[in-house]
């Protein structure tokens, strides 16, 4: 096969994640999800805070299109308010994550061995430590709200970022490139950051992706359990809560709280894979 | 001539984003019956996609839009995968380049010696037998001892030697061996090529060796295929091959060889020029436009299978000419 | 500048072996072993020398202590009169000794343009250039390609354009070494020539001095003008490369020389047969560390060690005790192997 040069649009890496029906439909699905976070005022009939307790339990129907709450709340409202949370604890908890992870995982894979031990262990007592018993004790400590959860995310998270980036780290370190950069006179900073750090992101967005609705799901399985967001967030957590609670009345109210979940998850696992498909070299080659 | 392994006409193509690849176009080759038949090309000639065509474990987007591969009598591209299953490993077999490719890291190289022999009705004790005594064959040391270890603990030749055993193990008709001894530093290449001769002499099998080193396939075999660009462009006998080549490309190639210059050389020679785009072939001879011989004909037909003597042909308007 | 460009003086490099769990456990002492065993060479300016052996032999390890990859632990060395045994300035050092490595196409930054990396030696010494761009052609130009092949990344190349490219690269801050190690290792035989025409037109129109690394003998020839022959991180025969070829002094050599395959099957080989296998860094044999696979070993070998000796004219040296004068004498003593 030629080796030349394709600069058309269906040779970019946009361009083969968009020949991709997967990733097709799982950018659809997230931005369907940025758009309603982004523009919920707008697209909200009513407010997510407003108390109707005439209409208590309502069923779906055109005036609720998914019912309310214990305290007459539009569902439905509440939830596009709560793709905002959602969007809002994912990214910045799996921001921070990755960035930490990043930073300890190359300095643990490129730097002196006890360095590495050392940040290895750190790594593997976290994540030793189960999820849920560190959100119950954080959450208890703390005081409930986004701060918290975020907290709790990230202490759980970034191990497993880590983890990838010192393996990926590592691996790059035994490759001939940089030797070469090395025999060339660059410093230990260069290599990293110049050499080392752009063929780590790759496998980090990948990660990344397929993490977010994970982040998402641990946010809502706080609030859901009481440590995560303050009552009343919109929070799909505090939804399904509510909805576990008055299951006997309304049973609906579950239901629309997990398709949120249900959607984001799909959404960036699928965007996970295409990305794996589009961005791993290996995969790439001369298809 | 009876053959062991006679290919013929196979095209192979790949569907890739890019459109179809012709891989492999209308390609002839012959392996009689207990010769070493070499199989010289360069990167992109399609060595590659021949032998897992041959073993039918082509990629997924291959697509196989005509000819036959018959080993001993039967098309393979007939057969069930069930069929061919049974083919492999007993009727062909394959040595790599890198001999971990075909051993399992986590048994002993006994336990899979034997294991090998699952079709046959044997017992354990015959089978352990049947594989130390493989091991003497392919004068592997103390081999009753080393049916314990396990490959990593050997050297790489020594390595190479136990892959050879376990392909040999069942008899093959044919012996597809791919680049084995390319790993290996020269003294330790020259054991295996010697060995290789020798077993050939003993058990008789064809086989397929393919290498791009053409003092290896001088010395070790009978017959040579030259492949360019997924076409066979030239078979003959060995001395008609190196001494009277028929076609530009293989010419071409033995002039590039460093080993054969014998003289001291500031500029040495070499092919100006890229492999073609398989997606789209040039419809004349595939190697015109890097030939010194092609004219405008050259370019717009493609040329026939001339034979120059019995057994020896090329594919080129002037392989009359080039002898 | 005066005296050799490149000395080294008894040089070794020591790595630690692989210490097992059993071994941690019973307390047992670090074992090393020396990759490369006091080697002594100069190369002068302009000069090609050709370091050939098998592998574990510590070519490529001695090439990779003279720039510094790997550290010195005995021994001495130079480069320009710079000692490199005592703490030196490595990057000041890399600037004069480019490198290049086995594989082409994996020793260019993945991620990096053909541009971006042939700059890159400017950007790690901090030299400014004026025109980027036409410094980047040149550079190209030079080691032989189209200037089209600037925005391309290491996967769009061929073995022989990525290797180019690493000769562009190398040349970019005008060393007065290149340690070429494998420089046609992966590249096929169509491409073998122009990468040493390459190397040949530079050395003549730069005065550049060439370290090649390899274990492929046909292309020594055509390119180097004296030949080291390492065996065991020593080296056991040096001397200029149509003598050595001719008639080589050492048996080991002899052997590499024979086992090389001719490209013709007519040619009648003469093979030696090397008993067994190299033997491990961590267990050197006794006396001539070649004896136990030399088909002409005598007693002595097995007891009294060689030193690099001058054999047959100042030009040539070889570590063993009874090397051959002319190989007539000497194939009917071993009974014509």
């Amino acid at each position: 096969m030629s080796i030349a040069e394709r600069s058309s649009f269906k040779y970019t890496a946009v361009g083969r994640l968009m020949s991709d029906p997967l990733a097709v439909a799982a950018v659809t699905i997230i931005a369907l999800l940025v758009l309603c976070a982004v523009f919920a005022d707008a697209i909200a009939p009513y407010d997510y805070k407003a108390l109707n307790v005439r209409e208590r339990f309502a069923p779906p129907s055109f005036v609720h299109l998914l019912g309310t709450d214990n305290l007459g709340r539009d569902t439905f409202s509440r939830l596009l308010f709560g793709a905002r949370i959602a969007l809002f604890v994912g990214l910045t908890s799996v921001g921070l994550a990755a960035l930490i992870g990043l930073m300890l995982g190359m300095v643990a894979g490129f730097g002196p061995r006890w360095l590495d031990n050392a940040i290895l262990f750190l790594f593997d007592t976290l994540r030793a430590y189960p999820t849920i018993i560190l959100a119950l004790a954080l959450g208890a400590l703390l005081p409930p709200g986004l701060g918290t959860v975020i907290l709790v995310v990230v202490l759980t998270t970034f191990s497993e970022y880590g983890r990838v980036a010192r393996t990926q780290t590592q691996a790059l370190s035994a490759q001939e490139f940089i030797d070469a950069e090395r025999a060339m006179g660059a410093s230990p900073a260069r290599i990293l950051f110049m050499h080392i750090l752009p063929n780590v992101l790759g496998p980090f967005f990948i990660l990344a992706a397929i993490n977010l609705p994970v982040v998402i799901t641990i946010e809502a399985g706080m609030s859901f359990l009481g440590v995560g967001v303050a009552p009343g967030t919109p929070s799909w957590g505090a939804t399904l809560k509510d909805g576990f609670d008055y299951i006997r009345n309304t049973p609906w109210l579950i239901v629309s709280g997990g398709i949120p979940l249900v959607l984001v998850t799909l959404g960036f696992t699928f965007l996970g894979e295409s990305l794996r498909d589009v961005l791993d070299p290996k995969l790439r080659k001369e298809r | 001539m009876k053959a062991a392994l006679d290919i013929r006409d196979l095209s192979v193509d790949y569907h890739t984003r890019a459109g179809r690849l012709h891989a492999l176009r209308n390609v002839d080759l012959l392996v009689p019956d207990g010769e070493v038949v070499g199989l010289v090309g360069e990167s992109g000639c399609g060595k590659s996609t021949l032998i897992s065509a041959v073993l039918r474990l082509l990629a997924e987007n291959a697509e196989v839009p005509g000819g036959e591969i018959v080993l001993d009598g039967t098309d393979l591209l007939s057969l069930s995968d069930a069929e061919m299953r049974l083919r492999r490993g007993r009727d062909v077999s394959v040595v790599f380049q890198d001999p971990m490719t075909g051993l399992n890291p986590v048994l002993t190289i006994g336990r899979q010696m034997i294991d090998i022999q699952h079709r046959e009705a044997l017992s354990r004790a015959a089978r352990r037998e049947r594989a130390v005594d493989m091991l003497a064959r392919v004068r592997i040391p103390d081999p009753a001892s080393r049916m314990d270890s396990y490959p990593h603990e050997l050297s790489g030749g020594m390595r190479q030697r136990v892959a050879i055993a376990m392909a040999l193990m069942m008899n093959p008709k044919l012996l597809i061996a791919d680049e084995p001894t390319t790993a290996l530093d020269a003294t330790l290449e020259v054991q295996i090529i010697e060995l290789l001769q020798e077993l050939q002499g003993e058990i008789g099998c064809a086989i397929l060796f393919i290498s791009h080193h053409l003092g290896v396939i001088a010395e070790l075999c009978q017959r040579v295929v030259v492949m360019y660009a997924g076409s066979a462009v030239e078979e003959g006998g060995v001395r008609d091959i190196f001494h009277a080549p028929a076609h530009p490309y293989t010419k071409a190639l033995l002039d590039c060889d460093p080993g054969r210059i014998r003289e001291r050389r500031q500029t040495l020679p070499s092919i100006p020029g890229s492999l073609p785009d398989l997606t789209a072939p040039p419809p004349g001879c595939i190697f015109a436009d890097r030939c010194t011989k092609a004219d405008a004909g050259c370019g717009a037909t493609q040329p026939p299978r001339i034979d120059t003597a019995p057994g020896h042909w090329a594919t080129c308007h002037f392989a009359e000419a080039m002898r | 500048m005066s005296g050799p460009l490149l000395k080294l003086e008894g040089l070794h490099v020591r790595f630690s072996a692989a210490r097992g769990i059993r071994s941690l456990l019973a307390g047992r002492e670090k074992q090393t072993f020396d990759a490369v065993a006091g080697v002594s060479l100069e190369i002068e300016p302009g000069e090609c020398l050709a370091i050939v052996g098998e592998s574990g032999s510590g070519k490529t390890t001695l090439a990779r202590a003279i720039n510094g990859l790997t550290p010195i632990a005995e021994g001495k060395a130079w480069i320009s009169g710079e000692p490199l045994h005592d703490k030196p300035d490595w990057t000041a050092v890399r600037r004069q000794t480019a490198m290049m490595f086995q594989d082409p196409v994996g020793s260019l930054s993945p991620r990096m343009t053909v541009r971006n990396l042939i700059l890159e030696p400017f950007r790690i010494h901090g030299i400014a250039i004026g025109e980027p761009e036409r410094k980047a052609r040149k550079l190209l130009a030079a080691a032989g390609l189209s200037q089209e092949f600037l925005d391309r990344y290491p996967h769009q190349l061929s073995g022989g354009q990525a290797r180019r490219v690493g000769v562009a690269r190398a040349l970019a801050l005008d060393p007065a070494l290149l340690l070429a190690d494998e420089p046609t290792a992966g590249l096929d035989v169509s491409v073998q020539g122009e990468i040493l025409t390459l190397l040949n037109k530079l050395r003549g129109e730069l005065g550049l001095a060439i370290l090649i690394i390899t274990h492929n003998l046909n292309i020594i020839r055509h390119v180097a003008d004296r030949i080291g022959v390492m065996y065991l991180g020593r080296l056991i025969e040096t001397g200029p490369v149509e003598e050595v070829f001719a008639n080589p002094a050492h048996p080991y050599t002899r052997a590499l020389l024979a086992a090389n395959p001719e490209p013709d099957p007519d040619a009648r080989l003469t093979r030696i047969a090397l008993k067994g296998e190299v033997p491990s860094l961590l267990a050197r044999p006794k006396g001539c560390e070649f004896h136990p696979r030399c088909p002409w070993a005598h007693e002595d070998c097995a007891t009294r060690a060689p030193d690099l000796a001058s054999v047959s004219g100042a030009r040539r040296k070889a570590r063993c005790l009874h090397p051959f004068p002319d190989f007539e004498c000497r194939s009917e003593a071993a009974g014509g192997k």
